[in-house]
Parts: structure tokens; C-alpha cells; sequence
């Protein structure tokens, strides 16, 4: 009998969980879906009776304007992928050296590098955004792709350089040993054996970096302009334009976080481990 | 030459130093040399608009910053603003973990979608709620109408206490998750056989619930207050996005005020006090966790 009232708590709790974890996205996607007379009902009709792709066409086939001009949301539909491609790749490639040495060989100031990594991590991006834009203005990487990843490497490298450290640490120096003594060098151990054996490691911190980097409003809202926008930016001005088509920002918020979410459900199991990785120990 | 360069890459000093060194030099350049010039930029007025006027003022920004009304409103604002949100992410967050920690038919499902608020872009987030709070089609006036709450559609962004809450809703909905999944992977971690014994000692469930499980997420908990509180003094496009810091400042959080004073008004100089002097505060929780994780990292 006891058992029973609370198998109906859980359930009813289950239940209340999702409904608060979906409805809002749900929601999203639903005006996405809709026509705009349709959403003005009262009461409102939550589930529509009939649906439209009209939404999505108009963000990528620019209606009035002059010829030939790809749509503002191709464009940075496309900075987008460059930026968040490039910054993890960036960050793999210095990171991946960075956390073996941390995890592997003794060499002086390694702790304190790893208290660095640490602390740079916790640095508000604000209190750092503006002598990077005066050092990005001076070089003249305002608005570009570069300048974008190359401040993204102020938080993805040091995400990086954790996961990664902490994943290395954890697969056993036996078989490394192994090959050293059979005259192979550390970096040829660590591109021989170390690499392969991350390989789940590694694609889920880039996992990481590629979300980290794909969802940045903040830097890509100041830095950039024109040329390099990016989606965050993009969606950031459409809602806060008056007059603007809300079913058309649903619409561009529905494709800009179908990649960050989706990768988050595929890899979900290593996502949970990262977090936790990332917090419990940093 | 090539005998020096087997040696250098096989002795681990040598080698670490030199694999390690691209990365720290790009944290250098992009993090924490600018983290030092944003200190020497406050002591300067520099405004952009006004470049003659540019002098070295020592810590004179400072004094004006903590006379200024309108940045200790701010100030205020966001100290509110990130505390209610941790506290409602720090309840809901281990209630949902305690429930999805049971074993039931179907909490894969629920353990699965958990992580999607999470992953989603802040803007997304923004954008969605500020959607979700429209006055004319908005899904909270439908949903509050139909239970019979309100009668009328109501402007809920023009109200300021509102608003906030509002705003603190969004927050609440977008962070818990990561609460939530610490503390989830925290609970799975405490070993069956300890709440055996506590059995056999005789201990109730509500002696077992207090004495181990809360006991041993107390670490998790704390981390995640931390840095979601860190976070949660970051926040801007939430606010930015759906409010504006409006109606009448009342959600104007500390990250927008800068903005406005650094890049609108072009006062540099005065913006990067603003900024410097809040991560002052920030630097509390922070060093606070980094003790905690870096001492969980060179012990083991």
C-alpha cells in the first residue's frame, strides 16, 4: 500500500519534471510551426490545428530586398559554423599538448599552470571585454572570424585544457611506459597510444568547446558587427527590433540551438561526466 | 644538433615547458594580460568621445563608481537577482535529482530531456521567454487565463517587480539543469552499502535521508552554489534581451550597466572600474571554489 502512494508520487513528480523542462522549448517550436492569426485566440489554442514551414523559408529566402543578396541568416548561419568549427579546433589542437604534458611529465610550474588554466576559467568575461576590444581595434580584428577565435580561446583553452587533463590522468601509464622503453618518445607515445585510447575523450570535449563557442552571445555581441555576426547576434537583434515577426525568431531560435541541443542528447553520457569532472574537480 | 633535440624532447622538463607553452601564451595574451590592463584602463578617464580630456585619475573612478546611484541600483539588482536564482535553482535542483535518483519505469526519459535547458543558447533562452511573456499572444497571460488566475491580459514586463521575477524565472529555468545533474551524479556515488547499515544501526529513513545522503551531496552542493552564483553576477542577455533594464531600471543588471557605460557612452576609463571592482567581489566565490577543486586535484 505504501508502496504503491509513493510509486503515484514519483510518477506525478516525473510527470511535473518534464512538463517544466519541455513546455518552454515546446512552446518555441510549436510558434515556430504556426500561423500568427492562430496564435491570437482567446483562450488559445495550445495544440494548432493546422501547420506552416513558412517561418523557416522566410529566414532563408530573402523576400523584398535587393537581388543576389544572401539573407541575413545564411550569413550568419555561416559565421557561425566557422567560428564555433575553427575556435574548436584551435583549442583541441593547443589543448590536447597542453593537457597531456599536465598530466604526464613533471616539469616546474606545472601546478601553478593548472591553477592558471583554473582561475582563467573563472574570470568574468566582463572584466575583460573591454581591454580586449581596445587590443582587437588596434589590430584590426573587429568583426572578423579570427579576432572571434581567437577570444574564444580565453574560455573554451581553458575547458579544454581541464577535460582533457583530467581524462588523460584517468587511462592507465602502463602501456606508455611500455613503449618508452621500447625507444619510443613521449610524443610519439602520446600520438601512438594516449590519442587512441582518448578517442571517447576527445570527441566529447570537443563536444564541449563546439557548444561553448557555438551558443556565445557576449563577445560576438560587442566584437562584431557586420562581416562576422554570428546567429547568437542575429537572434539578439531580431527580438530586440520592434515590429519584427516573433513566429520568424522562433523559428531562427529553433534551427540555432538544434545543434547544441542535439549533440547534448547524442552524447549525453559523456556531457554528464564532463560536468561533473568539471565541477567536482573543477 | 639532432642528438639536442632527441634530448630536449625526452627529458619531461624540457618538453613539458614546450608543449605546454602555445596554450599558456594564448591565456596570457587573451585573458589575463587583459585582465591586468583592464585594471590600469580604470585608473584612466578615457572616454572616446572625448579623447582630449583623457588623464591618468588614480582611483578617482572608483570614488565616482561608489557614488554613483544608478551603478549601486545595479549593483543591488544583481546581487538580488543572482541570489534568489541560486536559491530556487539550489531547491529545485536537488529535488529533481532526489526524484530522478529513484529507480522507476521511465527515468531514462526524464534523466535524458533534463540536460536540454542546458545546452540550449542563452540568446535562445532569452529570446524564447521573452516570447513566452508578450502581453498580447503570450503563452504565460494564455496558461494564467485559462486557470482563471488573471481575467485580463496583463502587461508584465512594465511592471518592475515582475519583471525581475520574470527575468529570475528564465535564469531558474536555464540553470537548474546543471544543478540538477551534479547532484544527480553525486547521489548515484554514495554507496548502497552505507544506508545498509545505517539500517541495521536502526536509523529512520528521514535519520538515513539527513545524516548521509545530505551529508555527502553537501561538497556538490556547495560547488554548485558557487558557481552558479559566479554565473549568476554574469548574466546580461537575459536582461538585455527581454527587459532592456527597464521598466524604470529595475532589471538593469550590473553587466548591462557596463555595457551602456563602456560602449554606448564610450567612457572606458569608467567602464573598466565598473567592470574591475565587480569581479573584485566575484573573486570571493571564485577563490572559494578554485580551493576546494584545485585541492581535489593534487590530492589524487
Amino acid at each position: 500500500m505504501k508502496k504503491w502512494r509513493f510509486l503515484i508520487l514519483i510518477y506525478f513528480l516525473n510527470a511535473v519534471i518534464i512538463l517544466w523542462t519541455v513546455a518552454p522549448y515546446l512552446w518555441l517550436i510549436i510558434s515556430s510551426l504556426s500561423y500568427k492569426i492562430d496564435l491570437l485566440t482567446v483562450p488559445l489554442q495550445w495544440i494548432p490545428r493546422r501547420l506552416t514551414l513558412e517561418n523557416y523559408i522566410s529566414l532563408f529566402v530573402d523576400r523584398g530586398s535587393t537581388s543576389g543578396n544572401v539573407s541575413l541568416f545564411l550569413a550568419s548561419l555561416r559565421n557561425s559554423v566557422i567560428v564555433a568549427f575553427s575556435s574548436t579546433l584551435l583549442a583541441m589542437s593547443l589543448g590536447t599538448l597542453a593537457a597531456y604534458a599536465l598530466a604526464r611529465l613533471r616539469f616546474p610550474a606545472n601546478n601553478l599552470i593548472l591553477l592558471l588554466m583554473m582561475g582563467g576559467q573563472m574570470l568574468p568575461p566582463i572584466a575583460i571585454v573591454i581591454p580586449l576590444y581596445v587590443l582587437l581595434r588596434s589590430v584590426k580584428l573587429l568583426d572578423t572570424h579570427i579576432g572571434l577565435i581567437l577570444v574564444y580561446q580565453s574560455f573554451i583553452l581553458p575547458l579544454v585544457v581541464w577535460l582533457l587533463r583530467s581524462y588523460f590522468a584517468s587511462i592507465p601509464s602502463e602501456l606508455e611506459d611500455a613503449a618508452r622503453i621500447d625507444g619510443s618518445s613521449y610524443v610519439g607515445a602520446l600520438f601512438r597510444i594516449v590519442l587512441p585510447l582518448s578517442a571517447p575523450g576527445l570527441v566529447s570535449v570537443a563536444v564541449f568547446a563546439f557548444i561553448a563557442s557555438w551558443n556565445e552571445y557576449l563577445y560576438a555581441f560587442i566584437y562584431t558587427n557586420i562581416a562576422a555576426k554570428t546567429l547568437p547576434v542575429l537572434i539578439g537583434e531580431f527580438s530586440t527590433k520592434l515590429g519584427l515577426e516573433y513566429l520568424r525568431i522562433a523559428a531562427a531560435g529553433v534551427l540555432a540551438s538544434l545543434p547544441p541541443v542535439l549533440l547534448a542528447f547524442i552524447f549525453q553520457r559523456y556531457i554528464v561526466q564532463g560536468l561533473t569532472a568539471g565541477a567536482v574537480k573543477g | 644538433m639532432k642528438a639536442l633535440l632527441t634530448k630536449v624532447l625526452n627529458t619531461s622538463r624540457y618538453l613539458g615547458l614546450i608543449i605546454t607553452l602555445p596554450s599558456l601564451i594564448a591565456i596570457f595574451g587573451i585573458l589575463l594580460i587583459p585582465f591586468v590592463n583592464s585594471f590600469s584602463l580604470s585608473l584612466y578617464q578615457k572616454d572616446l568621445s572625448r579623447p582630449h580630456l583623457d588623464a591618468f585619475v588614480g582611483i578617482g573612478n572608483y570614488i565616482k563608481l561608489l557614488q554613483d546611484a544608478r551603478y549601486l541600483n545595479s549593483f543591488r539588482i544583481t546581487l538580488t537577482f543572482s541570489l534568489i536564482s541560486v536559491f530556487f535553482e539550489l531547491i529545485l535542483g536537488v529535488g529533481i535529482a532526489l526524484v530522478l535518483h529513484q529507480r522507476y519505469k521511465g527515468v531514462g526519459i526524464a534523466r535524458g530531456l533534463i540536460i536540454l535547458p542546458w545546452a540550449m543558447p542563452s540568446i535562445v533562452n532569452a529570446a524564447m521567454w521573452k516570447w513566452i511573456y508578450n502581453a498580447d499572444y503570450g503563452a504565460l497571460n494564455a496558461f494564467l487565463h485559462q486557470l482563471g488566475i488573471i481575467d485580463q491580459y496583463q502587461i508584465w514586463l512594465a511592471n518592475p517587480k515582475a519583471a525581475l521575477a520574470l527575468i529570475i524565472l528564465a535564469n531558474v529555468w536555464k540553470e537548474t539543469p546543471f544543478t540538477a545533474i551534479l547532484v544527480l551524479a553525486a547521489l548515484q556515488s554514495i554507496p548502497a552499502e552505507l544506508y545498509e547499515a545505517a539500517k541495521v544501526d536502526g536509523a529512520s529513513a528521514w535519520q538515513r535521508f539527513f545524516t548521509i545522503t545530505l551529508r555527502l551531496i553537501l561538497p556538490v552542493v556547495m560547488v554548485a552554489v558557487l558557481l552558479q552564483t559566479i554565473w549568476g553576477f554574469q548574466t546580461f542577455e537575459l536582461a538585455y534581451i527581454i527587459t532592456g533594464g527597464g521598466p524604470f531600471s529595475s532589471t538593469e543588471l550590473i553587466t548591462l550597466r557596463i555595457y551602456a557605460q563602456t560602449f554606448r557612452s564610450l567612457r572606458f576609463g569608467y567602464g573598466a572600474a565598473m567592470a574591475y571592482f565587480t569581479s573584485l567581489v566575484l573573486l570571493i566565490p571564485a577563490v572559494a571554489y578554485i580551493r576546494a577543486a584545485y585541492r581535489a586535484i593534487v590530492e589524487y
